[in-house]
């Protein structure tokens, strides 16, 4: 955990490796999150929309960078987190998320920290990018 | 092509438990390790009076106690093959711990086209009140429709 009271612009404080999404990773969350879209599991129905394969759930992307994130600060700092799905995640990406400080804000009266993060694959390709402000 | 009319429509509002096995499921499925979301003593450490949700689960009970979650696709007139996740934001206002039981309000807050027609950007915002009233969080999505054009 960081001290995030202690946290100045610029400062690394995100930053875990996740192993390669695999197609039963796909099945899996498809049923723990109630996102039943068979464009991630069903390989007939992602052809027929034109695709080569299955891809990742954004949302199960964006919960990589959430764990690496409260990995990171406690949970309770946490005030708002937000991403922008840049590119499709395929199978087999191995995921590496990051954050720094970006700036030190205001946030509705609080002293906070805004952080700017990415996810990117094993490529260095970008799959997500995103922020957090967490209370100081 | 999408419904531009739909525009400040209500979608049916959810209600959704935060339920134990599921939220398991949930981090297994994840590998999700930190204790605080396990662990009722961490937990208490941490302030909470019961175990929190992981950051992005208020998206997966919302789907999982919608009785037809791909709903707005049928109000804008698009289906499951043509839409991509464009943007997620959460807004924390208060926990949401093992035990809640949320209410998800949810409408269509603007829906525009892009790059000549060839894609929409649908935004849909849920407002997230626990049983107590207490209003925990502010959930905005962007949907991307990629649309059939003509060649």
């Amino acid at each position: 955990m960081s001290e995030t009271h202690r946290l100045s612009v610029g400062d690394r404080v995100v930053h875990k490796a996740f192993p390669p999404i695999t197609r039963h990773k796909l099945a899996l969350y498809c049923g723990a999150s109630g996102d039943h879209n068979p464009i991630h599991v069903d390989i007939d129905f992602a052809k027929a929309a034109g695709y080569p394969d299955v891809f990742a759930h954004g949302m199960l992307v964006m919960a990589c960078l959430g764990q690496a994130l409260t990995d990171a600060v406690p949970p309770q700092r946490l005030r708002t987190f937000a991403t922008r799905f840049v590119a499709i995640t395929q199978l087999g990406a191995q995921l590496t998320c990051e954050g720094h400080v970006a700036e030190l804000v205001d946030h509705e009266g609080e002293r906070c920290a805004k952080l700017a993060l990415t996810t990117k694959d094993e490529n260095g390709d970008v799959k997500l990018s995103g922020e957090a402000v967490i209370a100081l | 092509m999408v419904d531009h009319s739909a525009v400040g429509r209500r979608l049916a509002s959810v209600t959704a438990r935060v339920e134990p096995g599921q939220l398991r499921f949930f981090r297994a499925t994840l590998g999700e390790a930190n204790p605080v979301y396990s662990d009722a003593e961490a937990a208490k450490a941490a302030g909470y009076a019961a175990t929190p949700v992981p950051p992005t689960y208020l998206f997966c009970l919302e789907m999982m106690g919608s009785e037809h979650a791909f709903e707005f696709l049928d109000i804008i007139g698009a289906d499951l093959s043509q839409i991509l996740h464009g943007e997620q934001r959460f807004s924390y206002k208060a926990p949401v711990m093992l035990g809640d039981t949320l209410r998800f309000e949810p409408r269509i807050a603007a829906i525009t086209d892009k790059k000549g027609g060839a894609m929409t950007l649908a935004v849909i915002e849920t407002r997230v009140t626990n049983q107590h009233g207490a209003h925990v969080a502010d959930c905005a999505r962007t949907v991307v429709i990629l649309n059939k054009v003509a060649a």
